[in-house]
């Protein structure tokens, strides 16, 4: 029998908000343990929650950019249940009329295929701590700093087919929000992380089979290969009589496998209940067509963007605005050169980007300021230096803060193109190697190359290439025509 | 002993025939004396007076008060009148009590309650009973049963309490005090430990409404750490206390006076009633239709909420904590078990209850609709009449022990009150005369942030009568 399979996403994003999403305490990543508390974070007795407008801007940001239905009215509810790192004894979450519906994103597959996946709903809520359970013996210790941060849970429907398809939706939303600076999408801070619900059915049948959750995978190679774990495991259990249990699983990194957690967590009845603390959160259109003016420019509008008005080729302008910030980066510096983009994209994916691979660093990280970087074209393009000299100065320029112009100067970089000078070099390199210019004469002309550079090696690489080039041509026939 | 209103300790101060120091040692020393028998105050402040001196031109400025310990007040033991907050000290002020503290007005002591304001009697408190002033084998009502007790007994010129379902009003109507519930939002809720988030209020037991007026003024406003606080500004009570009554319409629901009053209660309303027509009132009979499902809607809403709002104390951050219990289980069930007393656990196991899949369409949803159609019955009525009208009570002060143990009978005496709760309007019960010298109240209910019209029309009642002034046998021979 041939299986097909079927997989839904959730996905939790920590949005980067500067406090909590009730409470004024910072949302800093790092801080000593149960500091970045306040008594509404550690649920003392009388406090009451305040919503954090900046987390629901940031929501409708995503639902605008998903083409989702924003509700003018949604409600915030309270999920009840007992744990330690969960202070109030319930979380506040949205139910049953959350802030973003129905909406849906494109993504695109290796071979190159297109394909919509359906957005069931984004809701606002707040998260738990954590409890650390292997600092003390037989004790849990519970920090409450990330009690409090605001998420944003998106659902996805079931319309996800492969791992393949899975982590390509996952990373589509990890570029979105990180294009909308709604979340920095830091996995290994857990500022991102996706639960899947999987389940495998016959091909050609209507009704779902029955899912297993696997929770809280924080990468995108873990989706795939917990999503893979998890459909060969269910299709055995099938082929060999066995049935699916609906249950709650864990995918290991370590032994690339998922295993089923605790089943006492799966007894809970959250009693939902509309959170008496807080208003239903009313927003009007005039709110939503605001934050609709103020989306940046996303992926796909900007490399359409690239190729049509920047004349960049399709690969180089989607390479550039894979990642927003070297998009940014790359539009600053265009901007401070002021043409020929796909030489300053040119530059960016290859000089550039070298050095972030190689420090293993962010754009943000990076040494070179667009400006700096543009400065830099522009004295290739001028002519004051030669890309050969400008390659070297590049790397000068990740330890040296001067300016281009002033490391030019001071090192005495400038191109030399003046005709005399250029000329002096030729003929003595002409009378060096006489033997190579007759070979030239007798119609051997890849020669001319290793005269070239031989002018280009006594100029200590200053001399402009075109310039020797031509010279030594000129050099060489006049000198025949005596 | 002179019960002194606040408005009387106002002009001491004013007129220097008394410090503030000295008004306070006067009532502190009361509380000291009175405490033993009527056990008002769970924990009295110390020695120290301390006068915040930033508003030195507030009306409340020296002028002490009975805070119910349901309120944070910061540095300060704050029970609820639970076991399981026997041992916790607020690290900081609810916004009504900041706001009396920054207007000068002084903490006396905190007050017994039932526990985390579950109870009509005071009886469900980790710190026992505490007695009506009237006699002391009678119960002051509940929850806010310390601070009527105290304003009863002199021990306090006046006191803050909570109203849930009629936690003012009722203990106010059983010691013969007057008792404000402020329409919901009007006073920030930040600080009041919860009981059921969307019914709770904070509100005041005073001698007069005139001290009631004065009061609200300063505790009430909106609070930006309140959500479900109101922005509607806060009017100058005290300047609407002395208008004319003439022409204001009064509703006297037919379900209010339905026959099933005692004879010698409902002669007092009638007596009041005629008072009131003298004062220039005219009365209507009305119907609030819905008003018959209250009790039951109220004890499907509020225990919901309470068995939310109840869960974080879990014995991990904060109060009591169990020693026993070998796993997280055990250990949550244990803490929960000792720190909280029966009539809490009674409310969080229904509130568990009705919020559980597969029942909360058939109660809590339901509890919802009709409390929706609740709120109706007012606002149509509220097209007709300025206020309405009734008892507050179905009766005087019972004997301590009575009805502890029938929790329906018990949950009655809010029959009458929890409907204001439910919609949110403001409602006042002041003393209208005594039945075998137990003193019993009239109610008055007034369309949402009408609290002026409440105490204008009780205002008005308390220049032309004096049972108000009445004093228990218990404060003579005290200073």
């Amino acid at each position: 029998m041939s299986w097909e399979t079927v997989i839904g996403l959730e996905i939790h994003v920590q949005l980067d908000t500067n406090s909590k999403i009730f409470s004024g305490a910072s949302t800093a990543y790092g801080s000593d343990q149960n500091t970045n508390t306040s008594l509404i974070d550690l649920g003392y007795p009388g406090v009451l929650p305040v919503l954090n407008k900046e987390a629901v801007m940031m929501a409708i940001k995503f639902g605008l950019a998903v083409d989702a239905k924003i509700s003018q009215r949604s409600i915030f509810a309270r999920k009840n249940y007992f744990y330690p790192d969960l202070p109030k004894g319930y979380q506040i979450s949205q139910y049953e009329l959350p802030i973003v519906e129905s909406g849906s994103l494109e993504i695109e597959l290796s071979d190159g295929k297109r394909k919509d996946i359906g957005i069931t709903r984004a809701h606002l809520e707040e998260d738990a701590g954590k409890s650390i359970h292997d600092k003390f013996i037989d004790q849990t210790a519970i920090d409450l700093n990330r009690a409090g941060t605001p998420l944003l849970e998106i659902v996805s429907e079931p319309d996800i087919r492969s791992a393949e398809e899975a982590s390509s939706y996952m990373q589509k939303i990890h570029q979105l929000v990180r294009y909308l600076k709604i979340s920095d999408g830091n996995m290994q801070e857990g500022s991102f992380r996706c639960d899947a619900n999987v389940s495998v059915r016959p091909v050609g049948q209507i009704e779902f089979g029955t899912r297993a959750e696997v929770k809280n995978i924080n990468s995108f190679r873990f989706v795939e290969n917990a999503i893979n774990y998890e459909v060969e495991r269910q299709i055995d259990r099938l082929e060999n009589g066995d049935e699916i249990i609906q249950e709650t699983r864990l995918y290991d990194p370590d032994r690339d496998e998922t295993r089923p957690m605790r089943s006492k967590e799966e007894a809970n009845d959250y009693r939902y209940f509309p959170d008496p603390d807080l208003l239903p959160l009313e927003i009007d259109q005039e709110t939503i067509d605001k934050i609709r003016e103020s989306l940046p420019e996303l992926f796909d509008a900007k490399v359409t963007r690239y190729v049509e008005d920047l004349k960049i080729k399709q690969s180089d302008a989607e390479e550039l605005s894979r990642n927003m910030q070297i998009a940014e980066y790359f539009e600053e510096t265009l901007e401070g050169f002021g043409k020929d983009a796909q030489l300053v994209s040119n530059w960016i994916l290859s000089e550039v980007m070298a050095v972030l691979n190689r420090e293993n660093i962010e754009i943000s990280a990076f040494q070179i300021e667009p400006m700096r970087l543009a400065s830099l074209i522009s004295r290739i393009e001028d002519n004051t230096i030669s890309s050969k000299i400008a390659k070297d100065l590049f790397n000068q320029m990740l330890t040296n803060d001067e300016t281009v112009d002033e490391i030019i100067k001071k090192q005495g970089l400038e191109q030399i193109t003046d005709e005399d000078s250029i000329n002096q070099y030729v003929t003595d390199v002409l009378i060096e190697f006489s033997e190579q210019k007759d070979q030239y004469l007798a119609g051997k002309e890849q020669v001319l190359g290793f005269l070239v550079g031989q002018v280009m090696k006594r100029s200590k690489g200053k001399a402009n290439p075109k310039l020797v080039n031509e010279l030594i041509v000129r050099k060489i026939n006049a000198d025949t025509e005596k | 002993m002179k019960r002194h209103t606040v408005k009387e300790i106002q002009s001491m101060i004013k007129s220097k025939s008394a410090s503030a120091e000295e008004i306070y040692e006067l009532y502190n020393k009361r509380i000291r004396q009175m405490n033993d028998s009527i056990n008002a105050f769970i924990s009295i402040e110390g020695d120290e007076f301390d006068l915040d001196t930033k508003q030195a031109d507030s009306e409340v400025r020296g002028v002490p008060y009975a805070l119910k310990d349901i309120f944070c007040s910061e540095g300060d033991q704050t029970t609820c009148g639970s076991k399981m907050l026997s041992s916790f000290v607020s690290p900081y002020d609810a916004t009504v009590v900041k706001n009396l503290r920054e207007k000068g007005s002084i903490i006396l002591g905190k007050t017994n309650m039932d526990e985390f304001a579950m109870g009509s009697s005071n009886e469900t408190s980790f710190y026992g009973d505490v007695s009506n002033p009237w006699d002391l084998e009678r119960t002051p009502g509940g929850s806010s049963g310390g601070s009527a007790a105290a304003v009863a007994a002199g021990m306090a010129p006046i006191a803050l309490g909570t109203d849930t379902g009629g936690s003012i009003r009722q203990p106010a109507a059983l010691t013969g005090i007057t008792g404000l519930k402020p329409t919901y939002g009007r006073c920030s809720r930040f600080g009041m430990i919860a009981f059921a988030s969307s019914l709770d209020q904070a509100g005041i037991l005073s001698i007069s409404a005139e001290d009631a007026a004065i009061f609200l003024e300063h505790m009430a406003g909106f609070d930006q750490k309140d959500s479900t606080s109101s922005m509607e500004t806060v009017p100058k009570y005290t300047d609407f206390l002395s208008n004319d009554l003439s022409g204001k319409v009064v509703g006297l629901p037919k379900e209010f006076f339905d026959g099933s009053l005692d004879t010698r209660f409902q002669e007092l309303v009638t007596d009041s009633i005629h008072e009131y027509e003298k004062l220039g009132l005219k009365f209507k009979d009305i119907s609030l239709p819905n008003i018959k499902y209250s009790v039951p809607t109220y004890y499907v809403v509020a225990p919901a909420e309470c068995s939310s709002n109840l869960a974080r104390y879990d014995g991990v951050r904060f109060g009591h904590r169990s020693t026993e219990g070998n796993d997280l289980d055990a250990f949550y069930k244990q803490t929960r078990k000792e720190g909280f007393g029966q009539e809490v656990k009674r409310r969080i196991i229904t509130g568990t209850y009705v919020l559980s899949a597969g029942y909360y369409d058939a109660y809590y949803l339901k509890a919802q609709k009709v409390r929706q159609l609740i709120n109706q019955d007012f606002l149509n009525a509220f097209e007709e009449v300025d206020v309405i009208m009734g008892p507050t009570t179905q009766q005087s002060a019972f004997k301590l022990g009575e009805k502890v143990d029938d929790p329906v009978s018990m949950y009655m005496n809010d029959i009458y009150t929890i409907s204001s709760n439910l919609s949110g309007v403001p409602a006042i019960s002041h003393p209208i005369g005594f039945v075998d010298e137990l003193p019993f109240g009239l109610q008055i209910i007034a369309p949402h942030f009408k609290e002026h019209d409440l105490l204008n029309i009780t205002h008005r009642y308390q220049m032309a009568t004096d049972w108000h002034l009445r004093t228990p046998e218990i404060c003579r021979g005290i200073d």
